[in-house]
């Protein structure tokens, strides 16, 4: 596999909404590189129509009964809220025109 | 003093919940400062609960088999209306409108939680130097990291803080700092305790177990926290084992593999306690194979793109809007961003770009689904030792506690600490670090004996005939 490059850590970092300095990105482009190059002895087995395995168990379709019960009270959760509006999370504006 | 002698004190009368607190609080303001441990004591919640456990005493009502004992919470368990970090600045101020199951049932038992202690960001990382809040130092020699993620709660109970702690385990997390503090730490079968308030960092491998001074006292913790859980979907559904009435079953009759990948790179100190471990269990009547697992080798690479891809979607959600730190910007995608780039530490952003990357579009299955292979062929392979062998033996980790900073560096030498105790995980097995000799600078060793999913009281008796032979 080729090496990881500056342009595709930006990119992820983008992806991931992280902004990192020119040194960051340099740092972060080693160290993910180095980590990635590891990762390249999974080569090593013959992976071929393996079925993966995403979760240990086959616990499957967990339902609980559909039944109306309390949950945790809005007025705690809002009080937590960096910024709330009318008993609403309140963020800065989503798209170009003014608030 | 043992668990279980603390609380039949206490529910004798002979002692009481609020003066075992006091003995507590009292270690923790002695060695706080130096060591930093706790995040957060929750002097005033403690207080409550060791009152409760009083009175019911007093009234001749039961307060549980964990009366008065002194409990340390790894800072990534949700505690109502106490503060949670995650050891993270994007949580720091916050106060969870709920608890978590294992706070509960603690709760509900008798026991009492004295605090929140410190732990690497996230729990990513081998030896508590990624909290955002300092490091914590190792108690018995404080050059040297505790181990990690939950190093704090491996100190507090090392330290005499309390009598027993919390950690969770998604790499070895809990095992690998049991064994830097000479205590025994349990990594349960995935499913066994409830995840139900512990902040998600890999949730097909997270799970909570306890740290405690004896294989008894671990017993007995991990008895109240485990069992089925509604508010858990991935929680087994059957009700706890029972540990503490098996400690004493031996291993006489058992077949116990001794695996080579499980001691390849150790340092010689480790790998000679490993060797003298198996000959106590030799003497106790189990038979001793030595056997191979190769795949093993593979688990490194595996769990590190595994782990990070459910960590880039589980810490997708701190975003400023809802709870934590929000740093403002002009518009939402801006404050996101800030948020992000401020609240988060560098372990977490390498872990976060990893997982990103390793999901993203051209990359999926050259990393994260060829991980997912190694993971089926891990889960065969232990499937395959196990048919032959009712309990795996190893080394814990690498090395005795290692010096503060000497990994920080570089990140893929402090991966190469887990290296023994990630195959668990990925195999959403069990598997326990039992303190076993001590190496360089007289510094605790930890053995590691695995076994299959469900197999806790086996692996529990296992270490008890180890403990007995110290």
């Amino acid at each position: 596999m080729s090496r990881l490059t500056r342009e595709e850590v930006a990119h992820v970092a983008h992806l991931a909404r992280l902004r990192l300095s020119e040194a960051e990105l340099e740092r972060f482009t080693e160290q993910l590189g180095r980590v990635l190059e590891h990762a390249t002895d999974m080569n090593e087995l013959d992976l071929e129509g393996v079925e993966p395995t995403a979760h240990p168990f086959g616990l499957i379709n967990v339902v609980r009964a559909d039944q109306v019960r309390a949950s945790l009270s809005r007025d705690e959760v809002l009080a937590q809220a960096p910024d709330v509006k009318d008993g609403r999370f309140a963020v800065p504006r989503i798209l170009g025109e003014a608030p | 003093m043992s668990v279980a002698e603390i609380a039949a004190r206490v529910r004798a009368g002979q002692s009481s919940a609020v003066s075992e607190l006091e003995s507590s609080l009292a270690a923790i303001e002695s060695r706080n400062s130096e060591l930093n441990v706790f995040l957060h004591v929750d002097e005033e919640g403690a207080y409550r609960a060791a009152r409760a456990v009083d009175a019911a005493v007093g009234a001749g009502r039961d307060p549980g088999p964990l009366a008065g004992v002194t409990v340390a919470l790894k800072d990534n368990m949700c505690t109502r209306g106490v503060p949670t970090t995650c050891s993270s600045r994007i949580l720091e101020g916050w106060r969870p409108p709920y608890s978590a199951t294992v706070v509960e049932r603690l709760l509900g038992a008798g026991a009492v939680p004295v605090g929140k202690t410190n732990l690497d960001e996230f729990a990513m990382g081998s030896s508590t130097e990624t909290s955002a809040f300092g490091p914590t130092r190792n108690p018995l020699d404080p050059s040297r990291v505790p181990g990690g993620s939950s190093g704090g709660s491996a100190a507090a109970v090392a330290a005499g803080m309390t009598a027993v702690s919390l950690g969770s385990d998604t790499g070895g997390s809990i095992r690998q700092p049991a064994a830097l503090c000479g205590l025994v730490g349990v990594k349960p079968t995935y499913g066994l305790v409830s995840r139900y308030g512990l902040v998600a960092f890999a949730s097909s491998l997270d799970q909570i177990g306890p740290f405690a001074r004896s294989v008894a006292d671990a017993a007995g913790v991990l008895e109240v926290i485990a069992g089925h859980d509604p508010l858990d979907s991935t929680s087994l559904p059957e009700p706890a084992p029972e540990l503490v009435s098996h400690l004493d079953d031996g291993v006489a009759g058992r077949t116990v593999g001794l695996v080579a990948e499980l001691l390849e790179g150790a340092d010689a100190d480790v790998v000679g306690a490993v060797r003298r471990a198996a000959e106590v269990l030799a003497r106790a009547g189990a038979r001793i194979e030595e056997i191979s697992i190769p795949e093993l080798h593979l688990g490194l690479s595996a769990y590190y793109l595994i782990a990070p891809a459910e960590a880039s979607s589980n810490l997708a959600r701190y975003d400023g809007v809802r709870y934590g730190l929000r740093v403002p910007g002009e518009n939402v995608s801006e404050m996101n961003e800030r948020t992000r780039t401020e609240g988060f530490g560098d372990e977490v952003k390498r872990r976060i770009m990893l997982g990103t990357y390793a999901l993203s579009a051209g990359y999926y299955d050259a990393y994260y689904g060829q991980a997912l292979k190694v993971r089926t062929r891990m889960i065969e392979a232990f499937g395959r030792a196990y048919e032959r062998c009712d309990v795996l033996l190893g080394a814990t980790a690498p090395s005795v506690a290692f010096a503060l900073g000497a990994k920080t560096l570089d990140p893929l030498a402090m991966y190469l600490s887990d290296v023994f105790t990630i195959p668990t995980n990925l195999a959403g097995e069990a598997a326990i670090s039992v303190p076993f000799g001590t190496g360089e600078a007289g510094l605790p060793i930890g053995v590691q004996l695995l076994g299959p999913g469900r197999s806790e009281a086996r692996l529990l008796a296992a270490a008890a005939v180890l403990e007995g032979s110290r």
